[in-house]
């Protein structure tokens, strides 16, 4: 459980960690190959820690039983280590756990937060803001809900340089009728930290209730619910070493408290009858059927151990790769880096390569044992909006070290000549 | 390293760099434009069609190199071909002339270029083997 600061007691900050340490923790990086596994594909999901494993299997080893349920001893422990979960989670964002919900993904979260507080709230002519930088997770739901309800959807635009164009914002906002303003914390294409406060301060200011897709923000940043004083929040535990199969909405109990619940089924319900149904208290009234309770157990250790590791030092550790990664591929012609500059970042940083297509730069760097992604990321209005078809990305998490970048210039040399000639 | 050369042979790298019946034709008699919405690749085919024959084709596209050269190898073979055959041609057809191995996801980037040209000479309705084509992918 320990992370690799050298087995010391955790020091004083500014934290720092070595990423060839923190890699001994991970099975994956452990495994013996024919030639070296170099992920450079953690926005897409992250790899697992033995500390993760380790509690999931113990739990489905010591105490599996289904939860809220059982009268028996392990049915609460296992309760108990489900719900132990959501407290951990909840301190990670500075949250309380009646108001954190267990999802699927934050796909799954979003989507609860389009249909049962937008469906509830939102009437034929309001409007909901997004953003052209979303992922498909952050544009579909709205989309489906817009023409169910005859909504207006509106689009912060995306500058130049992979910046959200924030002086658009009041005149999106002066006609009152934004309900919601939905929008990505960290872009998964561009890397672009978001302002989220100052969008939600303005939103706010306007009356318009703000969702925040943290799925890229939670897993490499230290984010306080509180601080960004935004209203829902989602995320998902693949991306933060944690297992697939459970995600996260945090929204403000108020709102919560209000709105209908999403599925209905078994757990959400405090009363049955035939005809009708009393909702269960926050958050179970929003977790319908048997939840992934292996899963939930294993995010809370994956944030046991990123809390261990400083989630200061490895947003810090992020940055610094993607700073390294800017100027490395500066070096390399034909390489064009999209979005902001190295100080505006996370450990994101998407590319095109002048004549050759990204799947022929991701082959030819998947032969070196290079794992990048090509494609538009789930993000086809955003490639849309830059002018490219697609783009390959590299991007980062605690155990990536600096020999992967060497990895990833060399391979992008050996793309030119073979296609280039 | 070895699988590099063996997936980029030189056949592959030369219709990808310079493609055969590349362009569009004057008022087609069938033009047809399918996309691979997984990584954007992107192929039109225009075909003139004299006697029952494929008298000219020509393609335009954007995308990897896979789905290039496999257009173009395509289209080399299309010529003068009658239709029955041109309909008649097959995945493994088309994977012989690309002549490697191929994973789940490259295999469709070569067979984009089949794709359109069946769903061009048959129309949207589907056709013969259609499933076989996109399941044993």
């Amino acid at each position: 459980m320990t992370p690799a600061t050298g087995g010391a007691a955790p020091a004083a900050p500014p934290r720092t960690f070595d990423p060839r340490a923190v890699r001994t923790q991970f099975p994956i990086f452990r495994e013996p190959r024919d030639r070296p596994l170099l992920y450079l594909d953690s926005a897409a999901t992250s790899q697992k820690p033995d500390a993760v494993l380790a509690t999931m299997d113990r739990y489905y080893a010591t105490c599996n039983a289904n939860i809220h349920r059982g009268i028996y001893r392990i049915a609460e422990e296992a309760t108990a280590a489900y719900e132990d979960a959501r407290r951990r989670v909840a301190a990670f964002i500075g949250a309380s756990p009646r108001e954190v919900i267990f999802t699927r993904n934050s796909t799954e979260a979003l989507n609860l937060v389009a249909r049962a507080y937008g469906g509830w709230a939102l009437k034929s002519g309001d409007a909901v803001l997004l953003t052209e930088m979303e992922h498909h997770s952050n544009l579909v739901p709205w989309q489906l809900l817009a023409a169910e309800r005859g909504l207006e959807l509106r689009f912060l635009r995306v500058t130049g340089d992979g910046e959200l164009d924030l002086s658009a914002l009041p005149g999106l906002l002066a006609d009152g009728r934004v309900k919601i303003v939905s929008f990505v914390h960290v872009s998964n294409v561009l890397g672009t930290v978001n302002p989220a406060a100052e969008i939600a301060r303005a939103a706010r200011a306007a009356g318009a209730v703000t969702v925040v897709d943290a799925s890229q923000s939670v897993p490499h940043m230290p984010v306080d619910v509180r601080a960004l004083g935004c209203d829902f929040l989602a995320f998902t535990g693949h991306k933060m070493l944690g297992p697939t199969g459970i995600g996260v909405l945090w929204g403000r109990r108020d709102l919560l408290e209000a709105m209908p619940p999403f599925l209905g089924g078994g757990e959400m319900i405090r009363e049955v009858s035939l005809t009708a149904a009393k909702w269960n208290d926050l958050p179970w009234k929003f977790e319908a059927g048997t939840m992934p309770i292996a899963e939930a157990v294993g995010l809370g250790a994956a944030v046991d151990w990123l809390r261990e590791l400083g989630m200061d030092a490895v947003f810090a550790h992020d940055r610094a790769l993607a700073a390294e990664a800017l100027g490395r591929l500066a070096e390399v012609p034909g390489v064009r880096v999209l979005g902001p500059p190295a100080g505006r970042r996370g450990g994101v940083v998407a590319f095109t390569f002048e004549g050759i297509h990204p799947h022929d730069v991701a082959t030819v760097l998947d032969a070196d044992g290079v794992c990048v992604r090509a494609g538009h990321h789930c993000a086809m209005p955003l490639h849309e909006a830059l002018g490219v078809p697609a783009s390959t990305r590299a991007s980062f998490h605690c155990y990536s070290m600096s020999e992967e970048l060497d990895a990833l210039v060399a391979g992008l040399h050996r793309a030119r000549k073979v296609f280039l000639g | 390293m070895s699988g590099l050369e063996d997936l980029y042979r030189e056949n592959i790298l030369d219709h990808y760099r310079h493609p055969r019946h590349h362009g569009t034709l004057e008022a087609p008699d069938v033009s047809y434009e399918d996309a691979n919405p997984l990584c954007g690749d992107r192929i039109r085919m225009d075909f003139r069609i004299r006697d029952g024959r494929i008298a000219e084709v020509r393609f335009t596209g954007t995308g990897c190199s896979i789905s290039q050269a496999a257009a173009s190898m395509l289209c080399e073979r299309l010529e003068g071909m009658s239709l029955e055959e041109a309909r008649a041609l097959s995945r493994d057809d088309v994977l012989d002339m690309i002549g490697i191995e191929l994973g789940p996801v490259r295999l469709k980037c070569a067979l984009l270029a089949l794709k359109t040209l069946k769903a061009g000479l048959y129309g949207l309705a589907g056709w013969p083997g259609e499933d076989e084509d996109e399941e044993r992918r």
